[in-house]
């Protein structure tokens, strides 16, 4: 088969963080690790090109791999590997994207990342396997990917002894006892000590690294963000107030303060009475432009991200995590005061 | 255990109620303010310290 390798500036050679917002870029060889995915791939498929893109630029812009499919599909793609993206949110995000979007238009598609990755989410029903939590478990996670992809070209279906991750399609079993007494079982099982036996396995929560901290904060730009759902009054895009799939950015280039009456919040979660009466009790805008024109901050960003904290999906959470991180990382914020109602 | 430490948030600041996290209704607007500038000068020292794990950063009694 016919393969197009995408991949993030790192993987790509192109560059580190400072290249972050660099464009999608069709190479007409397989280049960076997209060298190892060919070897591994064997004779029998053929890595006839690599998209390399930006983090920044991939996760910031979420039609994006759209067009990264359309450039595949031109160069006679007839299956995307994407990845190992590892546990690089923006990276995941990019490959969760593309597997969505190969898979509106049935072209065959696998991709590699870690099963925290909020990448995974986005994949939906595509072909994840999993990967390290980093570059260094690279040898066994593109491993993983590259035999992934051949039982894929092969038309065989891609399961959990394949190390596939997310949404994998449930198929209709026999089990060897009946549910009462599979339910006994784990019950007994529970009474012996054993903490983990279960059919359904629960959401798992994620580890952050925490970041670095910042050494100079009068050097640096500053940014406010909430989920507090504090909006322009009136709520021209219509945030919802629960169970959000979105969040906003708003401009604050020359706003000194947020007088009552001008923002609302339509956090559904709580009374915003408080909130709608003076709007910096969720927001604190006044002091931190005090902290600014004091120096103690280098700068206040430009604008403010704002979605509403109640009932929200995690996987939609994780998802504004790094998105927000992309846009800020992408705007030169270097660190950011979040509101948490 | 506050939820944010549960969920792992890196750098945490207690604030006095979920409706106004930068803010406290029972105070008359000067005091406020200055409640609401010692949560910011507490999230400032937060963003300087370097930490491995959910940490809390109490306001500091003493800070004007």
């Amino acid at each position: 088969m016919r393969v197009v390798h995408y991949l993030n500036q790192f993987q790509a050679g192109i560059g580190g963080e400072d290249a972050a917002d660099a464009p999608p870029q069709l190479h007409d060889e397989p280049v960076g690790t997209g060298r190892l995915l060919a070897r591994l791939l064997g004779d029998e498929h053929e890595v006839v090109a690599s998209i390399s893109c930006g983090d920044d630029h991939a996760a910031s812009n979420p039609g994006l791999m759209k067009e990264v499919l359309e450039m595949a599909r031109e160069t006679g793609a007839e299956m995307i590997v994407a990845g190992p993206a590892f546990g690089s949110g923006r990276y995941g995000l990019a490959c969760g994207r593309l597997l969505a979007a190969a898979a509106t238009e049935d072209v065959p598609a696998v991709a590699g990342m870690h099963p925290d990755n909020p990448g995974v989410d986005e994949a939906g029903a595509g072909v994840v396997v999993a990967a390290g939590a980093s570059t260094r478990d690279m040898k066994e996670s593109m491993g993983r990917l590259a035999a992934a992809a051949v039982k894929l070209a092969a038309g065989e279906t891609v399961g959990p002894d394949d190390g596939r991750v997310g949404r994998i399609p449930r198929l209709t079993v026999t089990a060897d006892k009946r549910g009462a007494t599979r339910a006994v079982d784990l019950a007994l099982a529970r009474l012996a000590g054993d903490r983990d036996a279960t059919e359904i396995p629960g959401a798992l929560f994620d580890v952050v690294t925490p970041a670095g901290a910042v050494e100079d904060l009068s050097a640096v730009t500053v940014a406010l963000v909430t989920e507090g759902a504090l909006v322009p009054a009136g709520n021209p895009d219509h945030l919802e107030a629960a169970r959000a799939t979105r969040w906003l950015p708003y401009p604050l280039d020359g706003v000194a303060a947020l007088p009552a009456g001008d923002y609302e919040s339509v956090h559904g979660g709580f009374s915003p009475s408080a909130a709608n009466d003076d709007p910096h009790r969720i927001l604190p805008l006044d002091v931190a432009r005090e902290l600014e024109e004091e120096g103690r901050i280098g700068g206040l960003h430009h604008e403010y991200l704002v979605t509403a904290g109640n009932g929200t999906a995690v996987p939609n959470a994780r998802r504004f995590g790094v998105e927000w991180a992309a846009r800020l990382h992408g705007s030169g914020v270097q660190a950011a005061i979040l509101t948490a109602t | 255990m506050s939820i944010a430490e549960k969920v792992g948030a890196p750098r945490i600041v207690p604030t006095r109620g979920i409706p106004y996290p930068t803010g406290d209704p029972e105070l008359d607007p000067e005091q406020e303010h200055a409640w609401r500038r010692r949560l910011l000068e507490t999230a400032l020292r937060a963003l300087s310290t370097p930490v491995k794990q959910p940490t809390v950063f109490d306001v500091e009694e003493d800070a004007a």
